[in-house]
C-alpha cells in the first residue's frame, strides 16, 4: 500500500470517529427537548454526554488538520468551495459548545431557553448539513482545472443532497437515543427507549431511499454493479440488526449496531470513490484523487509516524473516561437548586 | 472592499479575538494546577476554594478558546486555499499534531477533570489539571511552529510553485520558533497571573474572604513578577532576530526611514508613510544599535534602502507594512511590559513590608493591569502579523495571492458579520460570568465530601 492510500484511510478513519463519538452528542441534542418532561429530564440528558462532548468534537479538529497536512489540496478545495455550509456548521458548533457550558450557569427561565435553542439548533444543523456535504461529495462538483469548485451554491442544495443530509440527521438521532438509553435510569429511560423503537421505522425509509437513488445519482456504485459487495451489505445488516437488538432489550447492542451503520456507511463513501476523493462534474481530468491532491512523501512518512505513535495513545484515555463515567446519571445527581 | 480586504479583516478579527482567550488559558490553566497542588500537599481546604473558585472561571473561558479555535482551524482553508495549497506540505504538520497530541488531552482530561472531583483519586485528579495545563502549552508551541516558518520559512524547496518539505528537523528548531515560544507563552502566564492577582484584589477590597485570596494574590504575583521579567528578556531576544531574519519588520518597529550607524532608539514620532519620514521625533542615541545588536555602533537598516532591496529580488511593488500601526504597537507592548515589571515588583515590595491588603491604590492598580495584558497581547501580534505584510509567508507568497480564488466577496460579507455579531454577544455573556462569578467569591467546602465542579 502506498503513502496515499495509507493516509486516506487515516483520514477515513478520524472523520468515521467523528460521526461515530459526536454522531451520538448530535442525537442527544436533537432530542433533549422532545424526551425531557421536566428541567431535571433535561440536565440529565445533558449531563450523559457533559464530560465526553469536546473530546468528541476534536476528531473533527484532527480530521481537519490531517486533511490539512496529508492532502492539501483537498483541504483547501473543500474548504473554500463549501463555504457557506461550513459557515454554518461552525455557528453551529459554536453555539451549542457555549449551551452546554454556560446553560445552568445562571438560574434565569430566558437564559436556559435560549441554551436550549443553541443545543437542538446546534445539534441538528450539522447532523444535517455533514450528510449534505457527502452526499455531494460523491455526487461530483463543478471542479475546474485549477482544482477550484466553481458552482454557485445553490447547487449545493439539490434534492438528492437534502436526501442526504435526513438521512445523516436520522442516523445520528437515533444513535444519540440509543446512547442515552444506556446513560439514563428508570423514566427517562424508557421513554427513550419508546423513541428509539419508533424511529427506527421512518429512519429506515429515508436510508432506504437514499440507498437506493445512490444508486442512480453516485459514482460509488458504478463499478458494483447490481449486487452491492460487502461493505454496504453490512451497512444494511447492521441497521436492521438495530431494531431486533431493540425488541429484545439488548440496547447495548443496538448502541454497538447503530455504530457499526455509521462505521461503515462512512467507510462506503470514502472506499466507493478511491483514489478520487472530490470528482469533478467538468471532466475527469479534474478530478481531485489521493495522489494529486497529497503532500509530499517526506511530509506524509513523518505525518505516518506521529499518527501511528498517537492514535492508540489517545484511544486508549479517552476510552478509560468512558469508562470513569460509565455510571449512569440518575435524577440525584442533578443538584437541586 | 474586495475580497482580499475583506478575509484579511475577517482573519484579524477571529485570530485577535481567539488570541483573548488563549493567553488566560495558558497562565490560568497553570496557576489553576498550582493551587490544586497546595491542597494537594497541604490539605488545606482553603486551597480548594481558590481552586474551584478559579477553575469556574477557566472553564468558562477555556470554553470560548475552544469554540473560536474551531473557526481558526477551518479558516486557512475556507478564506486562504491558495495559500493552503502552498504551504500545506509544512504548515499542516504542526496543525496536525497540535490536534492530535495536545487538543485531544486537553479535551479530555478537562471533562474528567470537571466531572472527576467525585470519582477520582486525589492523585489522579491532580493529575487531570496538570495535564490540562501542559497539554494547553504544548498545543501553543506546536501553532506557534506553524506560524514561526510563516515568518521566517526554512527547511523547505519550491516544487510546482509550492513549498515542499526537506528538513523537518529545521522547522523543529527553526530560531524563530525559539524566541517566539517562550515570548509568547511567557505572556500567556503574564495574563494568567495579572487576572488572579486582580480578582484577587477585588475580593480583599470588596472584604470578601480576604485572607483566602490574599494567599492567592501572594502566589500570582511571584509567578507574574517572573514572567514579566523573562517576556522583556526574551522580547528582547526576539528583537535581536528579527533584525537578521525580517530587517524590514525591524525597521517599521523603529520607524527608521534611514540606515543609521550608530542606531538611536526611537521614543515617539508621527510618521508619514507617504512622504516617508517621521516627524517629531525624540530620540535615545545608540539605544537601537544595543537593542538589535547589543553593543554601541552597529548599523540598523532603513525602510528605503531595504524597499530599494526588496524591489531588486522581487521585482517592483511596496514592500514596506503599514509602518505607524507597527511603530504604535511595538511601543504600546513594550511600554505595557515595563509597566507589568513594576506593577508586579511593587506588589512583592508591598508582600514583604506586610502592607499589599491594606494599600488600596496597588489593589485597585492591578485590576486595571488585569485588562490591560490583552492590549499588550494584542499589540504584539501586530506587530508580528502587520509587521510581516505585504507577505504572508516571508519572501515566498503574498497575502493577496494566498486568498480563496472560489470565494465571493458577498460570502465572506456574510461569514464576517455573523462571527462579528455571535463573538460581541458571546464576549458580553461571558464577561457577565465572569463578573458574576467572580463576584460571589470562593464556594463553601467541606472536608472529605466532594462536589464536582459543575453540572450541566
Ligand atoms: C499561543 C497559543 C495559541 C495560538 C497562537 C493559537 N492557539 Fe488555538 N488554542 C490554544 C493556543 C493557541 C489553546 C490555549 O491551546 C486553546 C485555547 C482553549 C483551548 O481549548 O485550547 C486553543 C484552542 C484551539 C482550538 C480548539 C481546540 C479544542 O476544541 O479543544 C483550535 C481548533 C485551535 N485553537 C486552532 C488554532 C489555529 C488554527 C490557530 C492559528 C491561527 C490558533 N489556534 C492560534
Ligand atoms: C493568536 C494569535 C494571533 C494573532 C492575534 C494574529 C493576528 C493577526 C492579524 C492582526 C493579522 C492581520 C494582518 C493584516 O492583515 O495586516 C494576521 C494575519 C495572518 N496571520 Fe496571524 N495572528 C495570530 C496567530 C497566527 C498564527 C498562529 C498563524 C498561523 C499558524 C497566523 C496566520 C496568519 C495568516 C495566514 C495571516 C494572513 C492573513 C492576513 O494577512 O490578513 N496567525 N494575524
Ligand atoms: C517588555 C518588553 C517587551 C519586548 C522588548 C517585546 C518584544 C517583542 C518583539 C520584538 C516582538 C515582535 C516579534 C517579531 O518580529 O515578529 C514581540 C511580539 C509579541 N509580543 Fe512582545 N515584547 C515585550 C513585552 C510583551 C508583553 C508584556 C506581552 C504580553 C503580555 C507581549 C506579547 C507579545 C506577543 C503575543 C507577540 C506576538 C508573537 C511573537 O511574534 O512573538 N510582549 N514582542
Amino acid at each position: 500500500m502506498d503513502l496515499q492510500t495509507f493516509w486516506l484511510i487515516l483520514i477515513a478513519v478520524l472523520f468515521i470517529g467523528y460521526f461515530f463519538l459526536e454522531g451520538f452528542d448530535f442525537g442527544v441534542g436533537i432530542l433533549m427537548p422532545f424526551v425531557s418532561k421536566d428541567e431535571v429530564d433535561r440536565r440529565i440528558t445533558l449531563n450523559t454526554i457533559g464530560p465526553f462532548w469536546d473530546a468528541n468534537e476534536v476528531w473533527l479538529i484532527t480530521a481537519g488538520g490531517a486533511m490539512f497536512a496529508a492532502f492539501p489540496h483537498w483541504y483547501a478545495t473543500l474548504f473554500s468551495g463549501f463555504y457557506l455550509p461550513l459557515l454554518l456548521i461552525l455557528l453551529a458548533l459554536i453555539v451549542r459548545a457555549v449551551g452546554f457550558e454556560f446553560r445552568s450557569k445562571m438560574k434565569e427561565q430566558w437564559w436556559r431557553k435560549t441554551a436550549d435553542y443553541f443545543i437542538f439548533w446546534g445539534s441538528a444543523l450539522p447532523a444535517f448539513l455533514w450528510g449534505v456535504a457527502l452526499t455531494n461529495i460523491v455526487m461530483g462538483l463543478p471542479i475546474g482545472d485549477d482544482m477550484n469548485f466553481i458552482g454557485s451554491l445553490g447547487l449545493l442544495l439539490n434534492p438528492f443532497a437534502i436526501l442526504g443530509g435526513l438521512a445523516s440527521l436520522v442516523m445520528f438521532t437515533l444513535h444519540g437515543a440509543i446512547f442515552l438509553s444506556l446513560r439514563t435510569t428508570d423514566e427517562l429511560k424508557d421513554r427513550v427507549e419508546r423513541i428509539a423503537k419508533i424511529m427506527w421505522v421512518p429512519a429506515g425509509v429515508v436510508l432506504l431511499s437514499f440507498a437506493l437513488l445512490g444508486y442512480r445519482h453516485t459514482i460509488l456504485f458504478e463499478e458494483l454493479g447490481l449486487i452491492p459487495g460487502t461493505l454496504p451489505m453490512i451497512t444494511i445488516g447492521a441497521f436492521v440488526a438495530v431494531i431486533v437488538f431493540m425488541q429484545i432489550n439488548r440496547f447495548g447492542w443496538a448502541f454497538a449496531a447503530t455504530g457499526t451503520t455509521i462505521i461503515f456507511g462512512t467507510t462506503v463513501v470514502f472506499q466507493g470513490m478511491f483514489p478520487v476523493v472530490m470528482p469533478s462534474t467538468i471532466s475527469t481530468d479534474f478530478h481531485l484523487t489521493v495522489y494529486n491532491a497529497s503532500s509530499s512523501d517526506l511530509t506524509l512518512t513523518i505525518m505516518s509516524f506521529v499518527a501511528i505513535l498517537f492514535l492508540p495513545i489517545i484511544l486508549s484515555y479517552q476510552g478509560w473516561s468512558y469508562w470513569v463515567f460509565r455510571e449512569r446519571v440518575t435524577r440525584d445527581a442533578i443538584p437541586r437548586s | 472592499m474586495e475580497a482580499l480586504e475583506l478575509a484579511r479583516w475577517q482573519f484579524g478579527i477571529t485570530t485577535v479575538y481567539h488570541f483573548i482567550f488563549v493567553p488566560l488559558t495558558l497562565g490560568l490553566s497553570v496557576l489553576v494546577a498550582i493551587l490544586q497542588s497546595f491542597y494537594y500537599k497541604t490539605g488545606d481546604i482553603g486551597y480548594k476554594r481558590l481552586t474551584k473558585y478559579f477553575g469556574k472561571l477557566f472553564v468558562i473561558i477555556f470554553t470560548l478558546g475552544i469554540v473560536t479555535g474551531i473557526v481558526q482551524e477551518f479558516q486557512f482553508g475556507m478564506n486562504w486555499s491558495e495559500y493552503s495549497r502552498f504551504v500545506g506540505d509544512i504548515f499542516g504538520i504542526p496543525l496536525a499534531i497540535e490536534a492530535l497530541m495536545a487538543f485531544f488531552i486537553e479535551s479530555t482530561f478537562l471533562g474528567l477533570w470537571i466531572f472527576g472531583w467525585t470519582r477520582l483519586s486525589k492523585a489522579v485528579h491532580l493529575a487531570c489539571i496538570w495535564l490540562v495545563a501542559v497539554a494547553s502549552n504544548l498545543s501553543a508551541i506546536w501553532i506557534l511552529m506553524a506560524n514561526s516558518w510563516m515568518q521566517v520559512p526554512v527547511g523547505y524547496h519550491l516544487v510546482d510553485g509550492r513549498a515542499e518539505l526537506t528538513d523537518f528537523i529545521a522547522i523543529l528548531m527553526n530560531e524563530r520558533l525559539l524566541v517566539q515560544m517562550p515570548h509568547v507563552i511567557l505572556g500567556g502566564f503574564i495574563t494568567g497571573g495579572m487576572f488572579v492577582i486582580g480578582l484577587s484584589a477585588w475580593m480583599i477590597i470588596r472584604n470578601k474572604q480576604p485572607e483566602l485570596f490574599l494567599r492567592s494574590a501572594k502566589i500570582a504575583l511571584v509567578f507574574t513578577a517572573v514572567a514579566s521579567l523573562l517576556t522583556a528578556t526574551t522580547g528582547h531576544d526576539q528583537a535581536q532576530e528579527t533584525v537578521h531574519t525580517q530587517p524590514m519588520k525591524m525597521a517599521a518597529m523603529e520607524g527608521l526611514w534611514e540606515t543609521e550607524e550608530p542606531a538611536s532608539f526611537s521614543m515617539f514620532a508621527i510618521i508619514n508613510q507617504e512622504e516617508g519620514v517621521s516627524q517629531r521625533e525624540i530620540r535615545l542615541p545608540y539605544m537601537l544599535s544595543v537593542l538589535a545588536h547589543n553593543n554601541l555602533t552597529s548599523e540598523v537598516r532603513g525602510l528605503n534602502e531595504l524597499q530599494a532591496e526588496m524591489e531588486e529580488i522581487h521585482g517592483p511593488g511596496d514592500y514596506m507594512p503599514p509602518v505607524a500601526i507597527v511603530y504604535w504597537s511595538f511601543r504600546i507592548m513594550v511600554g505595557l511590559g515595563v509597566l507589568f515589571i513594576i506593577v508586579s515588583f511593587y506588589g512583592l515590595w508591598l508582600w514583604w513590608r506586610e502592607k499589599l491588603q491594606n494599600h488600596t491604590i496597588f489593589l485597585k492598580t492591578t485590576m486595571v493591569m488585569m485588562f490591560l495584558t490583552f492590549v499588550a497581547n494584542t499589540a504584539g501580534w501586530i506587530v508580528a502579523e502587520m509587521g510581516r505584510q505585504p507577505w504572508v509567508v516571508y519572501e515566498l507568497l503574498l497575502t493577496a495571492d494566498g486568498v480563496s480564488a472560489s470565494v465571493f466577496e458577498s460570502s465572506i460579507w456574510i461569514s464576517m458579520t455573523a462571527f462579528t455579531l455571535l463573538y460581541g454577544i458571546l464576549a458580553v455573556a461571558a464577561f457577565y460570568l465572569v463578573w458574576y462569578y467572580g463576584k460571589q467569591g470562593a464556594p463553601e467546602e467541606q472536608e472529605g465530601k466532594e462536589t464536582n465542579l459543575h453540572t450541566y
